[in-house]
């Protein structure tokens, strides 16, 4: 007696056996993908792209694009030269080219991006093992590499709009200015009548929420920096503990440095701490994926930032501050392993 | 004591996909010329065929046992004429003894098959000999014998069974036609379990998405002061027992443990049904309501079938495939289904559904490498780290994933549900644990 009692012709039986596929569960997917995680990411950039432009000018928009276009290529000729499948599709490239030139001077020349894309994609990128395996996060990696190279392309900033007055950062006109007469001012006028002898002054409070301040290309508008990072927490691509902790503390450290009150808003609102703290230190290959872990990260890069802006010899430390929590991670990660369900010690 | 709305930490919205067949009332299946039914479809030990052939066989009468005590028998599903003892392929991937039965179609019943007495009359342990002699196993899919769970060792302390009516795994609603249609019996079945166990708490949770059901079980037990209806927040894997006993009871399963060792006993919808007639009808578990569904079939049905059925038969009665060949063929649901080579194979009693996905949804997407955005350690309902795990176990060094805690993976899928690359969560995960087990298993 066999099996032959079934009722079923061979050749069905083996048709169907040849056309299922078998697989351990489970058997459907949601509709999450890296790519779409990348679009939303780069959705939310838009705005403080469109006020780039608006506030720096047709300069800043050719640097944007030259630098999207160079991470794109880079990308793709190093995986063909590593005989690597191509994945500039994942869009991630993109991204890594966005914030590179959200880093840069607006008057910074067009062969600076493409060196700065070029060793965030080739070197931090694709040479640790490619998407979701970089130790640093590429774009701030290619920054600190500029910095130091190019000191004074990456630190002169100038308005190219005629209507745009600032020269300096706020950060930089609260540092020096503070510093220039020897000694810390304590409040606004000091400081402010410090660095107009410098020849600068600071803006009022509106222009540095809306961005209309001296900065970076895309790190001057918290406003459209904000609007892009809620909806990146509403479409949970972003954990909003390491932006939330990291702000956090970058205040309440530069309260306990001493920095007065009046200036703490332009601590907030000026610099990259907003464009950091939502946008790279939210990085999912160099920050911990454990919930303890993200807030470490956050808290550790809002102390390292204060001390580095208020005791540092440079005005700003967000990137900084997030490349070395990036070193950190595999640490942080090990230290704040979640306690499982019903685990018995 | 909080009564709605209730629900665990971690775990993942997926699609029901359930309104294929919600609405549609239980049906008989077509009755089978032929019925397979294995000797082994349950934890433990497998049964001893009690048949030869030639032996003339009624619906209820006992077919095959085993000494052992974690066993269920199995009984003869029709009336008609043993052809034949073989092994076989069955659903779980196993290939056990199988009895052979021809059916003649008149479904005579077996003498035993009566009712055996009302539950005030029975003890305890006549409740459990009653239950084990009826073959009944954990309908929900692990297929656990019933009396086991319920004679837990004297030191454990149950207070409380819990019945559960989450039926969180998408498309099948077998479990739910039956709170709808015979919540009456449910709730005999769950005043059973807590005679059986000495227990008088019995709580019936059920999932937000089943309001008919919600109602009909409130309905069925008004009556009743020491049985609660609650409901859950729809979440997967809210139908994982230690998810149900953590969302209702609020309490912590701990590692390694099982129910009793925080007072609680879980007893699946259909189980509960199938102990009440095992106690009201004298009837063995024979048959089953298997939820047939999914876009590949013409005709999602709720079907009462035979254990034995081939899955063919059921396919048939529903109309068969849909135009263009099917993709996938699952017993049980989506989420933690079984997938089949062919339909050549029985309905066990841990069938709940026989799930057909088309060509197009079985298809598998490319997998792209980890971004470590730490989706599955949100989902994980154990709070493991899967990407981890995954990774460790995917380079063999399995050591590494026992130290993260890989023994502890309930194997719900909502990991790889959610990664948006794709990767083999949950299934690299279920390898390591093998290997763990294995190789404890050589050293001891």
């Amino acid at each position: 007696m066999d099996s032959k009692v079934i009722k079923t012709s061979k050749a069905e039986e083996a048709a169907l056996e040849n056309i299922l596929l078998v697989s351990s569960s489970p058997h459907i997917r949601s509709n999450e993908s890296v790519q779409r995680i990348m679009l939303d990411v780069i959705i939310a950039l838009i705005p403080a792209i469109i006020g780039s432009v608006y506030f720096f000018g047709l300069n800043a928009l050719k640097l944007i694009l030259i630098s999207i276009v160079s991470s794109v290529f880079f990308e793709a000729i190093i995986q063909k030269a590593f005989k690597k499948p191509v994945t500039i599709k994942d869009l991630s490239a993109i991204i890594t080219g966005i914030l590179l030139a959200f880093n840069l001077p607006a008057s910074a020349p067009w062969w600076l991006p493409v060196i700065g894309s070029a060793f965030a994609i080739i070197i931090v990128k694709q040479f640790f093992g490619g998407l979701g395996s970089n130790f640093m996060n590429p774009a701030l990696a290619a920054r600190a590499m500029l910095l130091t190279s190019w000191p004074t392309h990456m630190s002169t900033f100038t308005g190219t709009r005629p209507d745009v007055v600032a020269t300096a950062t706020p950060l930089a006109i609260m540092k020096y200015g503070m510093t220039a007469d020897g000694a810390a001012s304590t409040t606004v006028e000091a400081a402010t009548s410090a660095s107009q002898s410098a020849g600068a002054e600071l803006p009022t409070l509106m222009n540095m929420f809306i961005g209309n301040i001296g900065g970076a290309i895309g790190e001057t508008s918290a406003l459209l920096l904000l609007i892009g990072a809620a909806y990146l927490i509403i479409r949970q691509v972003i954990d909003w503990r390491t932006p939330v902790f990291y702000i956090g503390t970058t205040f309440i450290m530069l309260m306990l440095l001493g920095v007065e009150a009046q200036f703490l808003p332009y601590h907030m609102l000026g610099g990259g701490l907003i464009l950091g703290a939502f946008y790279m230190a939210t990085d999912y290959a160099s920050s911990p994926v454990t919930p303890i872990g993200r807030i470490i990260f956050g808290i550790g890069a809002g102390i390292l930032t204060a001390i580095i802006r208020v005791n540092g010899g440079y005005p700003e430390g967000v990137s900084y501050s997030i490349l070395l929590m990036n070193v950190a991670t595999p640490l942080i990660e090990k230290i704040t392993s979640p306690k499982i369900f019903g685990e018995v010690k | 004591m909080k009564l709605d709305n209730l629900t665990f930490n971690g775990g993942v919205n997926v699609p029901h996909y359930k309104g294929l067949t919600e609405k549609l009332t239980l049906e008989k299946a077509l009755e089978p010329e032929i019925v397979n039914i294995p000797l082994h479809q349950h934890t433990g030990a497998p049964c001893e065929p009690l048949v030869k052939v030639g032996d003339k066989v009624k619906i209820g009468q006992k077919i095959g046992q085993s000494e052992a005590f974690v066993s269920a028998p199995v009984h003869s599903s029709v009336s008609g004429v043993v052809k034949g003892i073989t092994r076989m392929a069955i659903p779980t991937g196993l290939t056990v003894n199988c009895v052979i039965i021809e059916s003649d179609g008149m479904n005579e019943l077996y003498e035993s098959v009566k009712p055996k007495g009302s539950l005030e009359d029975l003890s305890s342990k006549e409740i459990i000999e009653i239950i084990k002699e009826a073959g009944i196993t954990g309908m929900g899919g692990a297929g656990f014998p019933a009396h086991v769970k319920f004679s837990p060792p004297s030191d454990k302390k149950i207070d409380t069974i819990l019945v559960n009516g989450a039926e969180c795994e998408p498309y099948l609603t077998a479990d739910h036609r039956l709170m709808v249609e015979e919540p009456e019996k449910i709730v005999i079945g769950l005043k059973t379990i807590m005679k059986a166990v000495g227990v008088d708490n019995g709580i019936i949770g059920i999932e937000n998405n089943k309001p008919d059901a919600i109602k009909a079980l409130k309905e069925a037990s008004k009556d009743e002061k020491n049985i609660k209806v609650v409901s859950l927040k729809v979440k997967y894997p809210q139908g994982d027992e230690k998810r149900l006993i953590n969302a209702i009871l609020g309490r912590e399963v701990p590692s390694g443990g099982l129910p009793m060792d925080v007072g609680a006993v879980v007893s699946n919808i259909s189980t509960t049904k199938a102990i009440a007639e095992a106690i009201i009808e004298g009837k063995p578990l024979y048959e089953r309501v298997v939820t047939v569904t999914g876009n590949g079939i013409n005709e999602p049905k709720n079907l009462i079938a035979k254990i034995g059925t081939p899955f063919k038969d059921l396919i048939e009665q529903c109309g068969g495939f849909k135009e263009g060949a099917p993709g996938k063929i699952i017993m049980g649901g989506p989420m933690m289904g079984l997938s089949q080579y062919t339909i050549d194979i029985p309905i066990i009693k841990g069938s709940g559904g026989i799930l057909v996905l088309t060509e197009e949804e079985a298809k598998p997407a490319p997998i792209e490498p980890c971004i470590r955005c730490g989706k599955c350690l949100e989902v994980c309902p154990v709070k493991l780290q899967p990407l981890h795990l995954s990774k460790y176990s995917l380079k063999g060094m399995f050591d590494k994933t026992e130290k993260f805690h890989a023994l502890d993976c309930v194997e719900c899928g909502a990991c790889s549900y959610i990664c948006p690359a794709k990767r083999p969560l949950v299934e690299s995960i279920r390898m390591a644990k093998r290997e763990i087990i294995a190789k404890r298993k050589r050293n001891r």
